[in-house]
């Protein structure tokens, strides 16, 4: 008992005294998982719009597969990306190895569906008739799709919350291929694994509480989002 | 009187396999080591002779490194350590955190780096010359920067060529023996690692040895017999057995999986 409330006090005086060590981990993984969901936005938003609205043959299986995407396991994700920009593997020649590119790669191919998943339900969930209102209007497609997107745009939030909660906290993949390299390749998941093998626990532990933070209020907002009264605008707005 | 709810079946279960546990508990001898002993394949290769003349005892290996595999020893976690940290090993002794210590057996640590590398003609059979042209050359090189023993030589070599290692071309990893090579192999570093794990590795790395053979980079195993120890006569029977003359002819004969050359040398009889 005495380590645990000892390391937790210590945990609290160093995030009161701004260590550097912490701070720079932090910023690293806000910038690694920031900038994979975002990718991810990109990628997941076209692919989630396209399955909840196009019918085409074969849907089922694509739907499944999005789905799917949302239980990777990151060691997996780890280990294919891994083997792709291995010096031996087919994209060997970017040098991408153990650097912030390989691990923002991994996070995106863990965030994406997630993304997607999320996008395809709200598509769905928004009455086709509006488009179909919105068309017999005299909008165009791309309008007509625009509006529909800004129908579901609370969901789409919650998209990015629910992404970037799951790649922060992810250890396998960002440990596999960015190595974990001091200054570099850190971040607050793999620093807490190194530091709790080192003994630190305090430093592990202060990292451990601004982790929940960030999961706290990623959380929060997705809970905020969905308690929120969508309130309808008129259509001619 | 004991409220009836539906909750008690399953905390009368729970209640009793947590006593069953704690009563198989002192059978068991928790033993910290280092990954390079439990990736060589060192305790699959002599824990079952151990077994089969202690029936009754059964050892359950930490891997960890050899900083860490002491600290849990310290604070009463392991009942045994076999480790190769001698500096760090003097200090748990010192600390009164130790019963006895036994050297074991030992192997040594190897420079390696990429086939024509830039610091290519660093090489030979002094480490400290060959790190000090190698960081002259700012030549990259990957070091654990754990609790490590592997860790601890390094730093000690690099002091004792008086280089405070910083810059563009060093890079502190903070993972095991195993991802370090590939590491090294992948960026076409420099590193410095236990030949064991070196060998176990090496058809897969495109790494060569730049340095061995010097008497600094010897790497000596050894057992301590945990002072706090929950399983203490556990833990002395194992460390009396492994300094045994059985014990140690089984650690000389295992050979790497590659090559066959022995991975350790054992000397726990030697003077």
């Amino acid at each position: 008992m005495d380590v645990f409330l000892q390391s937790i006090s210590e945990a609290v005086r160093l995030l009161i005294s701004g260590d550097p060590y912490l701070w720079q981990i932090v910023g690293r993984s806000l910038q690694v998982s920031g900038l994979a969901v975002l990718l991810g936005l990109l990628g997941g938003i076209p692919l989630g719009t396209w399955l909840g609205l196009a019918r085409f043959p074969g849907r089922d299986v694509a739907v499944a597969l999005v789905n799917t995407g949302l239980s990777l396991p990151p060691v997996v994700v780890g280990l294919f990306v891994y083997v792709l920009l291995s010096r031996q593997g087919p994209l060997g020649s970017l040098g991408w190895l153990y650097t912030t590119t390989a691990m923002i790669t991994a996070q995106f191919i863990l965030a994406a569906p997630y993304v997607a998943a999320i996008t395809l339900a709200a598509v769905q969930s928004v009455p086709p008739e509006l488009r179909l209102q919105a068309r017999a209007l005299g909008a165009s497609r791309w309008q007509a799709l625009l509006l529909h997107l800004r129908e579901a745009r609370l969901s789409l939030a919650a998209a990015v919350a629910a992404g970037f909660g799951a790649v922060i906290s992810e250890v396998g993949a960002v440990l596999m291929v960015g190595g974990n390299v001091h200054g570099e390749t850190r971040v607050i998941t793999t620093a807490i694994v190194l530091e709790t093998r080192r003994g630190r626990f305090a430093t592990a532990m202060a990292l451990g509480l601004i982790l929940l933070v960030i999961a706290f209020a990623a959380n929060a907002f997705i809970t905020r989002l969905q308690q929120a009264q969508p309130r309808r605008r008129p259509l001619t707005s | 009187m004991i409220p009836r709810s539906p909750v008690s079946p399953f905390l009368a279960t729970a209640l009793l396999s947590l006593t069953t546990l704690c009563v198989q508990q002192p059978d068991e001898i928790v033993l910290a080591s280092t990954t390079s002993t439990q990736d060589s394949g060192l305790f699959d290769h002599i824990l079952p002779a151990f077994h089969a003349e202690h029936p009754g005892l059964r050892v359950r290996v930490i891997a960890v490194g050899s900083g860490e595999a002491l600290r849990i020893a310290s604070r009463g976690d392991a009942d045994a350590v076999l480790s190769h940290s001698p500096e760090a090993e003097i200090s748990f002794m010192e600390a009164g955190h130790g019963e006895s210590r036994r050297r074991v057996m030992y192997n040594d640590f190897v420079i390696v780096g990429p086939p024509d590398g830039p610091a290519a003609s660093c090489g030979g059979t002094d480490a400290i010359p060959a790190l000090t042209c190698i960081s002259e050359l700012e030549a990259p090189f990957i070091s654990r920067g754990d609790d490590s023993g592997t860790y601890a030589r390094e730093r000690r070599l690099w002091s004792l060529a008086g280089i405070d290692p910083e810059g563009d071309w060093y890079l502190r990893s903070g993972q095991g023996m195993g991802e370090v090579l590939m590491m090294a192999s992948e960026k076409a570093a420099y590193s410095l690692g236990d030949r064991g794990t070196y060998l176990s590795l090496a058809d897969r790395l495109d790494l060569e040895i730049l340095v061995e053979g010097d008497p600094l980079l010897r790497n000596q195993y050894s057992v301590i017999v945990v002072r706090r120890a929950a399983n203490r006569r556990g833990a002395k029977a194992f460390a009396g057995w492994i300094i045994s003359p059985a014990a140690q002819r089984l650690i000389g004969d295992l050979g790497s999986a590659g090559s066959g050359r022995p991975l350790f040398v054992p000397n726990a009889r030697a003077e």
